[in-house]
């Protein structure tokens, strides 16, 4: 079997992959949380609960399918259609490997960003056409927070770009074979993290469905598969922001020679999954007011004096 | 046999509070009436209500700066009543002193045909629900109130529930049903018009939302709602809507026998457990005179003090989780386990032991049972000292917590508030420290408070309360007295059986006294405590029978949720959860 870059094989195994696990993550993240807060957690499906996954998933497949008749129904069945397919997009561009990924993109960074910026009209309309008042907060707050933590997630990358020269993620994890950028762009790193995680709406920044306020915000409507897509998108949407930090900051699949590429790669997103689990696990939320001036106030301002200091180191040690 | 001391309420000065009335409104004063607990009791005429209530709020020393409850008396049907003015219906004031530490009850007597009476919201706002309920219950009119509806039963129901002609059981009313058109009437009478809670639906420059929060809501701790008057995310107004969760609990006080309504108190603050068996029995030994065993005094605090901890710790983790830390909440459920595993060894039940019996508690300890306190003790405060750091010293939680909901003391005594809500304001006052009962006065505890009054510190007041706890019981198994579980008492139910096999008068008194009940003689008391969540008080009237002629419960929760929209105008829908989380309520504690 030979994996190249763009072969149908490789681009249905990555699909499947990423949906495989996103789903898995589900399981994951319960078990993980049980273990973190004295408790056990699914564990009566399948061996630990392996199976748990499958169950979830007949459920969700056989629940009635149901549209509210106040919905505006056009736009309520396409918005989660919307987050699930940006979301997989976006993994068009991911280097997994040497041989693995979809295409070889000289625009993958601003591929990534533009995909992230169309998620949030799936959440928008998700919640304006549910004419559901949570909902309609929810999607709110939803639109504030995606479009101010979009503006520093870009400038936050910069500074890598700035260092690798190129857009290209691909270029980028070779360009790390001399040391990871975590070292020279730590602020850049935390920003990202910060931003990857408001983008990706889990708590802490889990605003726009912060269920103890607005129960299930943007999605309270949706029910069946539409929910499912909508609470399998945030899965993967977990696992593109940990592959892009493996791939941004974490030198991508390079590691040492006794494992193959793909696997350091699995590692070391499956470790930013974890933390972001165990965050999720540890942190409470903001008030939505605080999150906006933290972020315009405070993010912003760092993620271009971070940019701006390493464009003159760049500059100075040409 | 002995008339009961055990009053909790320093009668020393109430002497020189009643000349005082007497020279001020001489021959205004109906009757003086004498209670078994020693809390002076006036009558006046209606017309001259306002007068005497806003001398005893403002000019008279000590102040009466809260007003503790108002209530009403369907006395109708009552026997017993030779020393009071003639009433068919009386309202009953209950004002309470801190400055002095003193309480006064005002009676207004009433004639059916006339049920009208001025309202007193003018002088404290907290009247407001309680007159609302009053009516509710026993169609008594309050001149002068804005929005006299119904509070705790549905819009549509008919009749008055607390009076007597009121069917308490569903056998003895007409079977249930409802037709299309019954069903739309009802639904109908849901609808809701922002007029009739008193909001407007647009100001100069903007429409506003209404949000329904609840009652179905993650955040309202049980069946509340909230109607929310939103402008974008900021709260213009709030108005709490109750009595989802009301059961008639004060209504089946007068049907069950004084002692088979003590299940019942359990379920009023279902997070109290045995603490809420304790007003009421204590409230019924001073009418019997039952003095009860030093033994008897310590298990008690001590199992009080138990749920005061499992009580807290279920607001600690809900107050976290409420502010959005998800994790909080299990572990303190893990140590919640715990502690019901020790009560349940105790009392064999967890959550509702019902388990303090008129004259003493069901059982005595078990053996073996220092050893299983002995490990609370041990493995209680590091965690505690563990939950510090992660959630009141989180920095986050700080930013969303601190300086939202604050309200001052002046306001806490307006709205009666009680409890760690009103320590959370700076006044150093405790049920247990100034009126200690059940023997609190031997123990050493510290009473902790806060000055700022916002969110933050109600929890950082409750987290130190479970300290103190963690010493009382301490000190309750150091110094356990040994004893009787159960007092040598005529009244004491179930009666003690030693002698009932040797002699027929005791077998008689023991057989009548468990298949009727005991008989209490006719007399009144309120008995108060300090219960998880502020001040809970039992008003009992017996009229010389098996059973209560009325029994009310004040509960804290109820006042503290009429406060809400007070404190929460101007914040955002999330600081109302919060606000909501640090009040640290039970729906069953309001609605009862």
């Amino acid at each position: 079997m030979n994996l190249e870059i763009g072969s149908p094989l490789t681009v249905g195994l990555i699909l499947f992959a990423v949906i495989i696990t996103g789903a898995l993550l589900i399981t994951v993240e319960r078990r993980l949380l049980g273990f973190w807060q004295e408790r056990l957690g699914p564990n009566r499906v399948g061996w630990f609960g392996s199976l748990q996954v499958v169950a979830d998933m007949i459920k969700i497949f056989t629940k009635e399918d149901w549209i509210p008749p106040f919905a505006d129904r056009f736009s309520f069945v396409i918005a989660p259609g919307i987050i699930m397919s940006v979301v997989l997009l976006s993994f068009a561009v991911i280097p997994f490997a040497p041989n693995i990924g979809v295409i070889d993109s000289n625009i993958g960074v601003l591929f990534v960003l533009a995909m992230a910026s169309l998620g949030a009209y799936s959440v928008m309309l998700g919640g304006l056409s549910s004419d559901n008042k949570y909902a309609l907060l929810g999607s709110l707050r939803a639109a504030a927070q995606m479009v101010s933590y979009e503006v520093f997630m870009g400038i936050s990358l910069l500074g890598v770009v700035a260092l690798a020269g190129s857009f290209n993620l691909r270029e980028i994890v070779e360009a790390q074979a001399d040391g990871w950028y975590i070292i020279p762009q730590f602020i850049g790193f935390v920003i990202f993290l910060i931003a990857g995680v408001a983008e990706s709406h889990r708590l802490p920044f889990d605003i726009p469905e912060a269920e103890q306020e607005i129960c299930a915000g943007y999605h309270t409507e949706y029910s069946g598969m539409k929910f499912g897509m909508f609470f399998v998108a945030e899965y993967v949407g977990l696992v593109l922001i940990s592959s892009l930090i493996t791939v941004l900051f974490f030198g991508g699949w390079l590691g040492p020679t006794f494992l193959p590429p793909i696997i350091w790669f699995a590692i070391k997103a499956f470790g930013f999954i974890a933390f972001f689990i165990l965050m999720r696990a540890a942190v409470p939320r903001p008030r939505y007011d605080q999150l906006m001036t933290y972020g315009w106030l405070f993010l912003l301002p760092l993620s271009l004096v971070n940019l701006l200091v390493t464009g003159v180191i760049i500059l100075s040690t040409q | 046999m002995e008339v009961a001391t055990q009053s909790t309420y320093p009668t020393s000065n109430s002497g020189e509070l009643l000349a005082k009335l007497r020279q001020k409104f001489g021959d205004r004063i109906l009757a003086e009436q004498s209670t078994c607990d020693a809390i002076p009791t006036l009558w006046i005429d209606r017309q001259h209500l306002i007068a005497l209530l806003r001398a005893l709020r403002e000019d008279i020393q000590p102040k009466f700066e809260m007003l503790f409850d108002i209530t009403a008396i369907d006395e109708r049907l009552r026997v017993h009543r030779d020393d009071q003015p003639p009433s068919e219906f009386t309202v009953v004031y209950h004002l309470m002193s801190f400055s002095g530490n003193c309480d006064i009850r005002i009676k207004v007597p009433l004639i059916d045909a006339d049920l009208n009476l001025p309202s007193i919201i003018g002088l404290w706002p907290a009247a407001n629900w309680y007159e609302r309920e009053t009516w509710d219950m026993f169609g008594i009119n309050f001149e002068g109130h804005p929005n006299l509806y119904r509070i705790v039963l549905p819009p549509t129901w008919e009749g008055h529930a607390l009076r007597k002609e009121h069917p308490a059981r569903a056998t003895e009313m007409e079977p249930f049903s409802l037709d299309d058109e019954q069903a739309d009437v009802e639904q109908e009478a849901l609808l809701f018009k922002p007029e009739e809670w008193g909001m407007k639906r647009k100001s100069e420059d903007s429409e506003f939302m209404f949000l329904n929060l609840g009652p179905n809501h993650p955040s309202v701790h049980g069946a509340f709602r909230i109607a929310l008057q939103l402008d974008g995310e900021i709260l213009v107004d709030a108005v709490p809507d109750i009595g989802y969760h009301h059961r008639g609990a004060e209504k089946m006080g007068e049907r069950q026998s004084w002692h088979t309504f003590i299940p019942y108190t359990d379920r009023i603050d279902y997070l109290g457990g045995v603490m809420n068996n304790l007003p009421y029995v204590m409230a019924v030994e001073q009418m019997a005179g039952i003095q009860v065993p030093e033994r008897v005094k310590t298990i008690r605090i001590m199992l009080a003090e138990m749920f005061r901890i499992c009580s807290h710790l279920l607001f600690y983790g809900t107050f976290a989780q409420d502010v959005g830390q998800l994790s909080p909440i299990f572990y303190m459920f893990v140590e919640r386990e715990r502690i019901f595993n020790i009560i349940e060894s105790i009392c064999g039940a967890r959550m509702h032991p019902g388990w303090f019996r008129i004259g003493g508690v069901a059982q005595d300890l078990p053996q073996g049972w220092e050893k299983k306190i002995q490990e609370l003790l041990d493995f209680m405060p590091p965690r505690i000292d563990e939950y510090d750091a992660m959630v009141l010293n989180n920095g986050i939680l700080k930013r969303r917590t601190q300086g939202v909901g604050c309200y001052n003391t002046q306001q806490a005594f307006d709205w009666g508030v009680t409890g760690a809500g009103l320590r959370a304001t700076g006044l150093e006052w405790d049920f247990r420290k100034d009126r200690p009962y059940s023997g609190y006065e031997n123990f050493e505890f510290d009473v902790p408070i806060a000055v700022n009054g916002d969110c933050y510190d109600r929890c950082a007041i409750r987290v130190e309360e479970m300290r103190q706890s963690l010493r009382i019981i301490k000190q309750c198994l150091d110094n356990m007295p040994s004893g009787d579980y159960k007092a040598d008492h005529p009244l004491t139910t179930p009666p003690r059986k030693e002698k009932t096999m040797q002699d027929i008068e005791t077998l008689i008194s023991h057989f009548l006294s468990v298949s009727w009940g005991p008989v209490i003689p006719p007399n009144e008391v309120t008995m108060a405590i300090e219960g998880t969540k502020g001040i809970n008080s039992y008003y009992l009237v017996s009229d010389g029978n098996t059973t209560s002629y009325r029994t009310r419960i004040r509960t804290p929760s109820f006042a503290h949720l009429q406060m809400i929209p007070e404190i929460s105008r101007g914040f955002m829908v999330a600081d109302l959860i919060a606000i909501i989380a640090s009040i640290d309520f039970v729906m069953a504690d309001v609605d009862r």
